[in-house]
């Protein structure tokens, strides 16, 4: 087998005394135990810090938008209806409100996440605005895809982010800065992203003020 | 490359196996003159993808590395039990457990950048390199000299990944490692963030690289001469 100039071959076994299939089947399964094994090791090891992370991260994203309230409630919605019980740890990625009060009890705001397609995928935002007056509170951009350097200004521009905070939902988009109570300016470049933003927030303010208002009308009882 | 048939080597013969070499030479052959990315040009795929930013290019650098070193590793210690028949198998495997092992602690320690590199973290396991080094060394030499060699492929790749992206995050963002250099007065040039800058950098990057080779070669023949 070692002729001369054998480059590069792979190790092919004689013709007639191949690996039986017992031993094949054998290492495989060994192998899959094995690497099941780590991988579950290492998962157990790392879900805490990355499951602190994903709640740190939504939880300073609602201070954020809030305005860092002193008091936050979490609201869970059940069916159609919102409640204060968690529907349980069984229950799977239940869509939440949170609701911010100031020191004097009074409600500063809810926090809603919300989801749209922008420019390349997915837009995912927290959104703030008060259900009483449909005034938007502030947003954060939890996820994204735009283009860098221009789609990505929707959380990169402070300028554009900032300019939200007191707008009345349902909200528009001008090219240009306005004293319009409604209107806020779209990042030139980035018109798609923008729109879709404004869009994120509209949608989200019109599918939770009446759920709020429902909860607001429950409790009152 | 020279028949492995001329080389004198302690081991026992596998066929196609790489001729005996000191470990330093090992190493050093992945960081320059078989540099993965510019010379073999494998696994471009992650070096266009991630190379906007020095941040995520360092640490897909890493990531890759450790994936290629614990892998490589392993594969050489287990060079005698994998059967031929199943062998790609059993490399994959072991791939994807350390690609997944590398996902879940970047996604624990360094969340930012796990999120900013996405999905790539997880196709490291396609990345051909990795497959390519098992395949072609790792499977036929001992374990120390696999890991000389991951070592170096890891570091070239890594370098090959850094010089990608500060060239594109200088010239795209005017900053590195997210720190503004270029000053306010900078216009990035947003195509090279873009997919697009990705081969125009390497392209140039290995232009630059020929030109320096041949403009050697013709010294070297007219020094001869």
């Amino acid at each position: 087998m070692t002729g001369h100039g054998a480059i590069a071959v792979p190790a092919a076994a004689p013709p007639g005394s191949s690996t039986p299939a017992w031993r094949l089947l054998g290492t495989l399964t060994l192998a899959g135990a094995f690497a099941g094994a780590l991988i579950a090791l290492v998962y157990q090891m790392t879900l805490p810090s990355i499951e602190r992370y994903a709640g740190a991260k939504i939880s300073g994203a609602v201070r954020e938008v809030l305005g860092s309230p002193v008091r936050l409630d979490t609201l869970y919605l059940v069916g159609d209806k919102l409640t204060r019980t968690s529907p349980g740890a069984g229950a799977r990625n239940v869509s939440r409100a949170f609701v911010g009060f100031d020191e004097k009890g009074a409600r500063t705001g809810v926090a809603v996440e919300a989801a749209e397609p922008g420019f390349a995928d997915l837009v995912l935002l927290m959104v703030g605005f008060n259900p009483d007056t449909r005034a938007v509170t502030g947003f954060v951009v939890l996820g994204q895809k735009e283009t860098p350097g221009l789609g990505d200004k929707i959380k990169r521009d402070s300028s554009f982010v900032s300019q939200f905070r007191g707008k009345v939902a349902p909200l528009k988009g001008a090219k240009s800065e306005t004293a319009d109570a409604s209107t806020v300016r779209t990042i030139t470049g980035a018109t798609i992203s923008s729109r879709a933003v404004i869009q994120i927030i509209n949608n989200a303010v019109a599918l939770w003020q009446p759920r709020v208002a429902a909860f607001d009308a429950g409790e009152g009882q | 490359m020279t028949a492995p048939t001329t080389t004198v080597s302690t081991e026992a013969f596998v066929p196609g196996a790489p001729p005996a070499a000191p470990l330093w030479s090992d190493m050093a052959r992945g960081i320059a003159r078989e540099n993965p990315v510019f010379v073999q040009m494998l696994g471009l795929c992650p070096a266009m993808a991630v190379s906007n930013m020095l941040t995520n290019g360092l640490a897909m650098g890493i990531a890759t590395t450790f994936v290629l070193t614990a892998s490589s590793f392993m594969i050489s210690i287990l060079r005698r039990y994998i059967a031929t028949e199943v062998r790609i198998t059993a490399y994959v495997l072991t791939i994807a457990t350390f690609v997944t092992v590398a996902d879940l602690i970047l996604a624990a320690t360094f969340p930012v950048i796990s999120e900013a590199l996405g999905p790539f973290v997880p196709l490291i396991v396609v990345n051909c390199l990795i497959l390519g080094r098992a395949e072609a060394f790792a499977s036929k030499v001992r374990p120390v000299r696999a890991l000389a060699d991951a070592l170096g492929m890891g570091a070239g790749f890594t370098l090959a990944l850094s010089t990608l992206s500060t060239i594109r995050e200088l010239l795209g963002s005017g900053s590195l490692f997210g720190f503004n250099v270029l000053g306010p007065a900078f216009e990035p040039w947003v195509v090279m963030v873009m997919p697009a800058g990705g081969f125009l950098t390497l392209g140039l990057v290995l232009l630059l690289m020929g030109w320096y080779g041949t403009l050697k070669a013709q010294r070297a023949k007219a020094a001869a001469a």
